[in-house]
């Protein structure tokens, strides 16, 4: 028997838009497990660093960590357990390992009814596991474990995220997140690498820096990648250029950015706002990435150059948080 | 079994052996050792368990709960604590035929509250003929002058209703309370439910329950049912759940509650009203709102016109209420319905309205403004369960037999300060169950909350909570004063007409 006509008709459908202070949550979310994410990672390259190097080198790499991750109010000298309470432990800096996850779960119990229960588990699971842990004498050479489970605790949110969430506009502003904030910590990681070391050649390094570039791959989870890629010799200008430029890598400045430029597209396209500014700034360094070439970067510095991602997307993210997030209410009941 | 503590024949069982029966009704043995029969495969099932396996299997329930985050949160800590609330794993269990029974009494009692509740908003016809007295009405904290001559959609006021039963000595169930306002939990009847079928699986089949997993949807098609006539859509109404936020106790309730029917979950700060009409901040700009399941309090619902200190709310959404171009669930004033004083007379006044007897008997209440009355349960406090006529979850009582005479010195001033705010009761001795506690059977209090959806139809998903008072003796089953909760069967027992929905 046929249906009779107009049976399978519509009879409604889901309007655009999902609730702003929903996607703000989801969107810091994703950014706090980013930087918990990247604030593991790299105590735990410095951790293997420290191991093979003497005393001496080893409290500079602290310093250039601290510098690297941003964290303000540390001055002087440097003792591991001081560094244990704050990049880990602290909940005063809004940073450390703890802050991140925590703040990730906050902002994901506020939502949780817009995540699949298993995205709920996961990062409640990766919370109890992270705030058990105390900060003890020595603890920093028994920390492998815990650094490696704040990134495997990510990675599988990341997949649970990918494999039971639809991938609407609110996984959209979780890719949106992560990105920016990709994008942001790798960038400042370079830089505090770059102004370290002397202007990058395309020669292998010697033995004394290798470590130090070594670690910078590490650091940015691209070290396998970049000896498939450029065989284990380390040239400081191949590894900007693949940390940078290269478009497959993960964890590359370009990669990051366009993973951004496409979730703003999409979340643009479905909440019917493509022309607004937000997409179109990344669109902007999008190209800017697409189109540079490592030797003009170096040209023009490679901090200026670092330094100018870093502000475009401090801008992105203001442009997403007036368009999206916290706009007038009168300018949306006159349009 | 008149008499307190006759402890069971030892061999029946080792996970029985400290199972007492006490005057109380027992949900489980009609004589030491005796199961009621639908509790024998049960009782066998449970015999079949070594303790070591029994708290094994809690164990293993209790890590459930607190990674899925079935929480709520203890007020009055530092941080707002959130705590796992205590699950049991021995079911209850009701006889289909007793369900039966509370399913039209049930229907009958909601009925009969949303005529008055229509009429006292209203002409006032009950006040007029004197069956409740105005002044008791009038003088209701939850009374909301506000709602004078406005009209609710399907003149129903009460869509979503918890009422709170007990079983008397008598095995008869008796109404302790209804719970009209905002009542919470039913994420908690369905928690359990997952939890048991998971546990015990084959018992589970054997006994024929009746499911109770569509208890979302029904609440969605309820609150559908209720789209004002002027909403955007009125076919496809946009309905929200408002909460007061990550902090309120039931927050976990309404972020399930919310993901199970595929609503927005919302807060104050999203919504906002303009020209009466009310909105919610998307992405995508502002999208008309028209059926709010809200988990706010009547006082927090609007700063313009009730507390004016409130953040939770949304200003001027009363006014939109007004003109009918929302529709909120509950209504406002509902509260002035469970006043525990109105409650007294709620079969007057079931009488008045259907003209048939109640099917579900009250508790009896002595009103703290009548003379005679007041006399007497200030002579016999030590014996009386005091409570304030507005106050829920276990705030504001005193129960005699176990409080201390500075307690009923401080009640009795309370009492003569302001008769109004009080009622009493007798001491209920409320049916007992058996409960795992640390891998033995062991026999505490409970009563039972069944849910209640009201909108175009009534439904009752068969069950509810089933409320443990986890400390042994305690008559407190609050989540808040230490209580805990256990899964709830109601049987099939082949008779397939009664269960999913009355009237």
């Amino acid at each position: 028997m046929r249906p009779p006509r107009n049976y399978y008709v519509r009879t409604f459908q889901r309007e655009a838009g999902m609730l702003s202070r929903v996607a703000d949550n989801l969107y810091w979310m994703s950014r706090y497990l980013e930087r918990a994410e990247h604030t593991a990672r790299l105590l735990d390259v410095e951790l293997q660093l420290w191991l093979d190097q003497s005393p001496e080198v080893g409290a500079g790499r602290w310093r250039f960590l601290v510098d690297a991750l941003q964290v303000r109010g540390m001055q002087g000298r440097l003792d591991p357990l001081q560094l244990a309470e704050t990049l880990v432990f602290s909940r005063e800096n809004t940073s450390s390992i703890v802050s991140c996850v925590s703040a990730a779960r906050e902002n994901l119990r506020h939502v949780r009814e817009q995540c699949s229960s298993e995205m709920w588990q996961q990062l409640n699971k990766l919370y109890l596991q992270v705030i058990e842990r105390r900060p003890e004498k020595g603890w920093i050479l028994n920390s492998h474990e815990l650094f490696r489970s704040v990134q495997e605790g990510a990675h599988l949110f990341q997949g649970i995220t990918d494999g039971t969430m639809s991938h609407g506009e609110g996984w959209q502003f979780i890719q949106l997140g992560r990105y920016v904030e990709r994008a942001d910590t790798l960038a400042a990681l370079m830089d505090t690498h770059f102004k370290r070391t002397a202007h990058p050649t395309d020669q292998p390094v010697d033995s004394a820096e290798y470590l130090g570039w070594v670690g910078l791959l590490r650091g940015c989870a691209a070290f396998e990648a970049y000896c498939k890629a450029q065989t284990a010799e380390i040239r400081p200008l191949r590894v900007a250029e693949f940390l940078i430029l290269n478009p497959e890598l993960p964890h590359s400045v370009r990669f990051s950015v366009d993973r951004m430029n496409a979730a703003l597209h999409i979340i643009g396209d479905l909440t019917e706002r493509r022309e607004k500014i937000p997409s179109r700034i990344a669109g902007r360094l999008r190209a800017k990435l697409s189109f540079s070439q490592i030797e003009e970067i170096m040209e023009g510095g490679v901090a200026a150059y670092l330094e100018s991602i870093r502000s475009e997307c401090a801008e992105i993210h203001s442009a997403i948080d007036q368009i999206y997030f916290d706009y007038s209410i009168e300018a949306e009941l006159v349009s | 079994m008149t008499t307190a503590a006759t402890s069971i024949r030892p061999n029946v069982s080792a996970a029985f052996v400290n199972y007492h029966l006490a005057s109380a009704y027992d949900e489980m043995f009609s004589a030491p050792g005796v199961a009621r029969e639908h509790y024998r495969a049960l009782q066998k099932t449970l015999l079949g368990l070594a303790p070591e396996q029994l708290r094994r299997t809690q164990q293993a329930a209790d890590l459930t709960f607190l990674h899925e985050g079935i929480t709520f949160t203890v007020y009055g800590s530092k941080e707002g604590t959130e705590r796992i609330f205590p699950n049991d794993l021995v079911p209850r269990i009701i006889p289909a035929r007793e369900w039966t029974r509370i399913e039209k009494g049930l229907a009958q009692r909601l009925t009969a509250l949303n005529l008055f509740l229509r009429d006292i908003y209203h002409e006032g016809r009950i006040l007029a003929e004197g069956v409740v007295p105005r002044e008791l009405v009038y003088s209701c904290k939850h009374f909301r002058r506000e709602m004078r001559g406005l009209n609710v959609p399907r003149d129903i006021y009460v869509n979503i209703c918890g009422t709170d039963l007990v079983r008397l000595p008598d095995g008869e169930f008796a109404v302790l309370e209804d719970n009209l306002r905002v009542p919470s939990g039913v994420s908690y009847m369905l928690a359990n439910r997952k939890v048991l079928k998971r546990v015990f699986p084959s018992l589970f089949r054997d006994y024929g329950v009746w499911p109770i997993d569509h208890y979302p949807q029904a609440l969605l098609a309820t609150l559908r049912s209720l789209a004002p006539e002027n909403a955007a859509y009125p076919n496809d109404p946009t309905t929200v759940l408002l909460t007061p936020g990550v902090s309120n106790s039931a927050y976990f309730e309404h972020t399930f509650l919310a993901q199970q029917m595929g609503i927005e979950l919302v807060e104050g700060r999203d919504l906002l009203v303009h020209d009466n009409l009310v909105y919610m901040r998307t992405t995508a700009g502002l999208r008309r709102v028209d059926v709010i399941y809200r988990r706010v309090d009547d006082d927090f619902l609007d700063p313009l016109c009730f507390r004016p200190d409130s953040i939770l709310g949304v200003p001027g959404l009363f006014n939109a209420y007004r003109a009918g171009s929302v529709t909120l669930a509950n209504a406002i004033g509902t509260g002035v319905a469970d006043d525990k004083a109105v409650y007294a007379y709620v079969p007057q006044i079931i009488r008045y309205y259907l003209n048939e007897d109640p099917i579900l008997a009250n508790v009896q209440t002595f009103l703290m403004t009548d003379d005679t009355h007041r006399q007497h349960t200030l002579e016999n406090l030590e014996k009386m369960v005091v409570k304030a006529v507005g106050e829920s979850g276990g705030y504001g009582m005193l129960i005699g037999p176990q409080s201390t005479a500075q307690q009923r010195e401080e009640f009795r001033a309370r009492i003569l300060a302001e008769p109004r705010n009080y009622i009493a009761q007798p001491t209920l001795s409320l049916s007992c169950a058996p409960c795992l506690i640390d891998g033995e059977v062991e026999s505490r209090h409970i009563d039972l909350r069944p849910y209640i959806l009201m909108g175009d139809k009534i439904t009752l998903v068969p069950g509810g909570l089933t409320r443990v008072a986890l400390r042994p003796g305690s008559l407190v089953v609050n989540s808040s004063q230490g209580g805990g909760s256990k899964d709830t069967w109601v049987q099939r027992n082949g008779d397939r007409s009664t269960g999913a929905s009355a009237a």
